[in-house]
């Protein structure tokens, strides 16, 4: 079986069943989406495929179809995603164990709705769960980054 | 802000040591007020061999010993080691170190002396700071109530300053200039007429050296980092990027992959288990039945989890009754009966006349169990040898684990070697042990091999030592528009002494405080005042969580205060602060009031406001929660908060976990509970235990004040004002008054 996991191609022989989450931690070694609770009730594991966010717990890799980014693909410590750097800004992170899932949501968020509203956040972050309480700076980094994103944009 | 002289009660005991091309650098506490001969002869070396700074030619490494569950204790632990030496903490490696004796925590059995925490006399200080001396005996290496910041606070600065001069020594007597004509900073010692060496090329000749043990910290005003809004955390942009490396992220090569399946009823055991289905999965390594349930080996975490659901296992049932009515029952026969008194630490005037005449408000309160439920399930690596362990784990307590595990795997404990990791939330669950005492028993079946167990969500959710229930009589008079009596009882599980007993062996002896914490300890001089606490029978075993006594506590004292003010006919602010007889606490109140513009009018147009206070910690807190009623439910909007910490040091920090404790409070205030049936607690995951989520959260605004006489943490205090305040404020807009929670199994929220 064949995936592409931020640009780069891999082969894997696993069952088609195991969920996607599981393929990227424990036989690609790609850590940052991580296991919450495995019924896409907390979003920790969020990834996005072909663009759009999906909780990668609860896709099995036989039926993926397209290209996965992962926070590591999104952006790196040294060329930040412009959410991770709002994210910085705002210092948004506690125990962070969430927060690769916050952000992956927040890009797809971002890349449906450039300029979203409290209301529209609420709605699309909600199935993120963060247990150490970081919504109000989650908000505030959203609402910075979709300014920072905006003016960058031609 | 000041801190009452504690440096002059405290002095330090240094050493220093050389290492592979370089110096590090230890220091204890070593005296107490009360002189102790048990803390006299501490071995030579033993402060050197576990350092807070250690310089070599790779660099500098901070050793930040208090563990971060996601509180930024690396952080400001490293803040404060830097402030001192004169580095830029971005600069330096951080490293929990091993566990030792040297990185006892001085602080944190200080809060179970019987003196109110705004009692600073003589005597309350002195048994506080007894208190640190079986602390420093157990090697209590623990991270928790709130305590990284008043243990740390000098310690960590005279680490940092010995360092510091001790280096500046070193140049001194290479260069033939005086130690006090040269100065520090950015990890160089700087020399008069212009020219610097650096740190690392003193390292050596610092080792050779005695260390400079007459420093003192500076004070604030001369503070580069501490205090200022500028204090990044060093972790974050690890935890932005998915780079941070968390117990679950770890590989080792030949590394193998387990899960468990215990048994709910904590201790009761393995009573039938059928491993058919199981055998022939894919990616199966062993199935290995165990002291408390069976272990899956697998090659990978998903395998094993699959075998795990293929077991057909039942259970052994525990003494203790297996239904939430059962064992609420059970708590309600404790309450106010002589046979299961533990202890009234507060009983000023006479409440007996007081209620004996006149008209007696009488409530009955009640709290639930409650998971912790960090959003990293439990999880360790372990690798056993054959006279050897070596455990990778994100615990609150490395020193208990080390010993648990040398007992499990029959070796010496100074053979086990335990790596904390970066913690995924906590919330007390890692004051705990039970997996990592799972992953050693199941890798002394695959001896030579890293083994990493993680838990299921539902695994962590159901095998969590819970918050305690609880249950609450609280009766009061009014006379005059003025509160003049209040009595309440608490009645709950003992939870430190069983807590201390399961880690140590150890049985802690005298009442426990757990069960009135929050509610005894309150700033309030009401004429007649009585609080008593009822221990009740041992049963779903319980733990921590944060802020522990005062989770319940505070909801009872404020809300029943509440009630009180209520049928007195006078202003709940005003109240509050008329009865209060500490200074920082009432200051939070008038603070609070301030900022939420309160002018006494609690309902207005389906508005309601109301205000809640808790002392914990050492810690005033004050709240006012503002709610709407709509259609569909309550909505919290806003939620004003002022706190005394006694000194800031990370304002944005600080910010960040009082909005995390208040997230906390209201969020398990309104939705959660753990239910118990067939002694298992109904709920499984975060689709029916939740805490909060994003689209409840109000906006909430801070203030840090610094009256306190003494410097606290902020990672739990601004959590139990919170329930309180806002079941206020439903009572203000609604008229409902709830003295149960969670919330909604009487009100609905949006």
């Amino acid at each position: 079986m064949k995936l592409t996991v931020n640009g780069i191609l891999h082969e894997i022989n696993v069952e088609p069943e195991m969920p996607l989450l599981w393929v990227l931690r424990d036989e690609l070694d790609i850590k940052g989406p991580k296991y919450g609770c495995g019924v896409a009730q907390c979003g920790a594991c969020t990834v996005h495929v072909d663009g759009v966010a999906v909780r990668s717990c609860q896709l099995p890799v036989g039926d993926l179809e397209g290209e996965v980014l992962t926070i590591e693909g999104l952006g790196t410590p040294e060329r930040l995603h412009a959410l991770q750097d709002a994210w910085i800004t705002h210092q948004v992170a506690q125990c962070g164990y969430c927060q690769s899932g916050q952000i992956m949501q927040a890009a797809s968020l971002l890349e449906m709705i450039p300029h979203p509203s409290d209301a529209e956040i609420d709605e699309v972050m909600s199935g993120n769960l963060c247990r150490c309480g970081t919504y109000p700076r989650i908000r505030a980094a959203i609402h910075a980054a979709a300014r920072t994103l905006s003016e960058t944009k031609p | 802000m000041t801190r009452v002289g504690k440096l002059t009660r405290r002095t330090f005991l240094v050493g220093s040591t050389a290492v592979a091309g370089g110096v590090a650098f230890g220091v204890y506490l070593a005296k107490k007020p009360i002189p102790n001969p048990l803390l006299e002869g501490l071995a030579e070396g033993e402060a050197a061999l576990t350092p807070f700074v250690k310089i070599d030619a790779d660099g500098i490494t901070l050793i930040t010993p208090r563990a971060d569950m996601g509180q930024g204790a690396y952080s400001i632990q490293a803040y404060l080691i830097a402030e001192e030496l004169d580095i830029d903490p971005a600069t330096a490696r951080l490293s929990p170190g091993l566990p030792g004796p040297a990185y006892h925590n001085a602080t944190i059995l200080a809060e179970g002396v019987p003196y109110p925490a705004y009692d600073d006399s003589f005597v309350a200080e002195s048994l506080r700071s007894l208190s640190a001396v079986p602390a420093k005996l157990f090697s209590v290496q623990v991270t928790g109530g709130s305590s990284t910041i008043p243990d740390g606070f000098d310690r960590l600065r005279t680490a940092g300053a010995i360092a510091r001069e001790t280096l500046k020594e070193a140049a001194a007597r290479r260069t033939g200039i005086a130690r006090s004509n040269l100065k520090t900073a950015d990890g160089f010692v700087l020399l008069p007429a212009g020219g610097r060496i650096a740190y690392t090329d003193l390292a050596a000749e610092a080792a050779q050296i005695a260390p400079v043990a007459d420093v003192s910290p500076r004070p604030s005003s001369e503070w580069k980092y501490l205090g200022t809004a500028a204090l990044p955390r060093l972790d974050m942009a690890r935890k932005c990027t998915g780079t941070e490396v968390y117990g679950i992220d770890l590989e080792f090569d030949d590394m193998l992959h387990a899960t468990v399946r215990a048994n709910p009823a904590i201790g009761a055991g393995l009573a039938r288990l059928d491993t058919a289905r199981a055998e022939n999965m894919r990616g199966l390594h062993r199935i290995i039945p165990m002291s408390q349930g069976v272990g899956v080996i697998a090659d990978n975490t998903w395998r094993a989890f699959q075998a795990a659901d293929a077991l057909d296992i039942s259970w052994k049932a525990p003494a203790y009754p297996a239904t939430s009515d059962g064992l609420f029952h059970e708590l309600e026969a404790a309450l106010n009966a002589p046979d299961f008194f533990d202890h009234r630490q507060r009983d000023d005037g006479n409440v007996d006349r007081a209620l004996s005449d006149g008209t007696v408000i009488t409530a009955d309160y009640r709290v639930p169990y409650l998971a912790h439920a960090p959003m990293e399930p439990m999880n360790a690596v372990v690798r056993v040898q054959a006279d050897a362990v070596e455990i990778w784990t994100g615990t609150q307590i490395p020193v208990f684990v080390r010993d648990r595990a040398a007992r499990i795997a029959g070796v010496k404990a100074a053979n086990v070697k335990v790596h904390v990791l970066p913690m995924g939330g906590s919330f007390g669950h890692r004051l705990e042990m039970t997996h990592v005492e799972q992953a050693v028993e199941l890798a002394m079946a695959v001896p030579g091999r890293h083994l990493k167990l993680t838990w299921s969500r539902e695994e962590d959710m159901t095998h969590d030592y819970p918050r305690p229930a609880s249950v609450a009589r609280a009766r009061g008079a009014v006379a005059d528009g003025k509160v003049i009596g209040f009595d309440l009882s608490v009645s709950q599980s003992a939870m430190a002494p069983e807590w201390l007993e399961r880690l140590s062996g150890r049985n802690l002896p005298g009442p426990d405080a757990t069960i009135t914490t929050g509610a005894w300890d309150q700033p309030f001089a009401i004429p007649n005042y009585r609080v008593t606490g009822y221990r009740a029978p041992a049963m779903v075993p319980v733990s921590s969580w944060r802020s522990v006594g005062a989770s319940g506590n505070g909801f009872y004292h404020d809300c029943f205060l509440d009630e009180l003010i209520h049928a007195a006919g006078a202003d709940p602010l005003a109240e509050r602060m008329r009865l209060c007889m500490h200074d920082p606490s009432r200051k939070v109140l008038e603070a609070v009031g301030e900022m939420s513009g309160w002018n006494g009018e609690l309902h207005t147009g389906g508005r309601g406001r109301g205000v809640g206070f808790c002392m914990s910690f050492g810690v005033p807190c004050a709240q006012v929660v503002d709610v709407v009623q709509t259609e569909d439910g309550i909505r919290i909007e806003k939620v004003y908060v002022a706190v005394d910490v006694g000194e800031v040091l990370d304002p944005t920090n600080l910010e960040a976990q009082v909005f995390g404790g208040v997230i906390w409070g209201l969020g398990h205030a309104m939705n959660c509970e753990l239910t118990y049936d067939d002694h298992m607690p109904d709920q499984s995951n975060f689709y029916d235990f939740t805490g909060m989520r994003l689209y409840q959260a109000p906006e909430i605004i801070v203030r840090a004040l610094s009256n306190g006489s003494a410097i606290r943490g902020i990672g739990e205090p601004a959590v139990p004002p919170a329930a309180p305040a806002l079941a206020n404020a439903i009572f203000a807009a609604t008229g409902q008054r709830i003295r149960e929670l969670p919330l909604h199994k009487h009100i609905d929220f949006v």
